[in-house]
């Protein structure tokens, strides 16, 4: 009703924007927006087919700081910063860490592609051919008016988020803690294995343990001679 | 700016994360080009969000809320994910996604009857 009503209006404004705005002769951001996306086009092409690992961490992060300045230039300020922090600063890193906790090798790895990426290349181009198609053809007259007031200031940004969307940010920090305990769970797992027949079982336990945690033990302790007979 | 500017950059990094998750053999390179995937979603999210708030008066702001779950939600992905293939590869030696094959059927009647000798083995 009222949505489609202003839709409707949107689009007419946007036509009429857009036929003022002809379609070869771009604005100074949008020269920006092109020297920009194409590095950052490229430095993702590299990610995906370097052969040394750790490089393709580092083009990663090429790639991600490209994207913030699209941000940028799109006037989304608060998610360039965010994107800064939470991509270049900390996603890069654990990307990092899990490269070198692995092994991977500093120099070339010829295996790093594996067997089937021409009919990934197939499908890739495949499927940017239409994508882009469709939206070109969709979205060839579509104007955003980028003048005036930062439509993603910190103000803006904060504003929408703790008014409209606060149920889905608290739900999302559960989220958040679930996926902490779940990564805590993955991690210590294999400690917990190797630290338990170490443990001198035979002696009461101290007071100070609970009997939570000392019932799990001796269950452990009781189920470990049978699973060493098993595997011999 | 025209809006086909950032959809199709948005495309095209998507497509190229697609080639990475489809070709690569490492689990963190596999990874990585899903955070590319992520990443170009954002972007379509954000560009059509700043055009939105102009041209429909929209002040919800539902494209930005959007992406910053998305952040979100990928980086406790990021979390897991590199978790799972850590005790992956502290199990079994490896991280390279073509050599984890214990979820695969058999291919051919030998592979079955070497597997089938292999766990009489492990059984006797």
């Amino acid at each position: 009703m009222s949505l489609a009503a202003a839709t409707a209006a949107a689009a007419r404004a946007t036509t009429a924007a857009a036929e003022s705005h002809g379609f070869l002769s771009p604005t100074g951001v949008e020269i920006a927006f092109l020297l920009v996306g194409l590095v950052t086009f490229g430095a993702a092409i590299v990610t995906v087919t370097t052969k040394q690992l750790v490089h393709a961490a580092l083009w990663l992060v090429v790639t991600l700081g490209g994207l913030a300045v699209e941000y940028l230039l799109l006037t989304a300020e608060f998610i360039a910063w965010v994107q800064v922090l939470i991509y270049v600063g900390s996603v890069v890193v654990l990307l990092l860490f899990g490269l070198m906790l692995t092994k991977a090798p500093i120099g070339r790895s010829p295996d790093a592609d594996s067997g089937n990426r021409w009919a990934a290349l197939t499908v890739a181009v495949a499927a940017a051919a239409a994508l882009v198609w469709v939206v070109v053809d969709a979205f060839r007259t579509t104007w955003v008016d980028l003048d005036g007031a930062a439509a993603g200031s910190t103000e803006v940004t904060g504003a929408s988020l703790f008014q409209s969307w606060v149920l889905p940010f608290e739900a999302l920090s559960v989220l958040l803690l679930a996926a902490l305990v779940g990564a805590i769970v993955l991690s210590r797992k294999a400690v917990a294995d190797k630290a338990t027949p170490a443990l001198p079982t035979p002696g009461p336990p101290s007071g100070t343990l609970p009997p939570s945690r000392t019932a799990v033990d001796t269950t452990a302790s009781g189920e470990q001679p049978p699973a060493k007979e098993g595997t011999r | 700016m025209h809006l086909a500017y950032p959809a199709v950059l948005s495309a095209l990094l998507f497509c190229t994360g697609l080639y990475g998750v489809l070709a690569r053999r490492n689990a963190i390179l596999v990874l990585m080009s899903v955070e590319l995937m992520l990443n170009a979603v954002n972007l379509n999210l954000v560009a059509f969000d700043v055009w939105l708030s102009r041209a429909a008066r929209d002040t919800l702001h539902s494209g930005q809320a959007l992406t910053l779950f998305t952040i979100a939600i990928a980086a406790a992905e990021i979390g897991i994910g590199l978790a799972i293939v850590l005790a992956v590869y502290r199990g079994r030696g490896t991280a390279d996604i073509d050599k984890l094959r214990d979820s695969a059927e058999p291919h051919g009647p030998d592979e079955a009857t070497v597997t089938a000798d292999e766990k009489a083995e492990a059984t006797a």
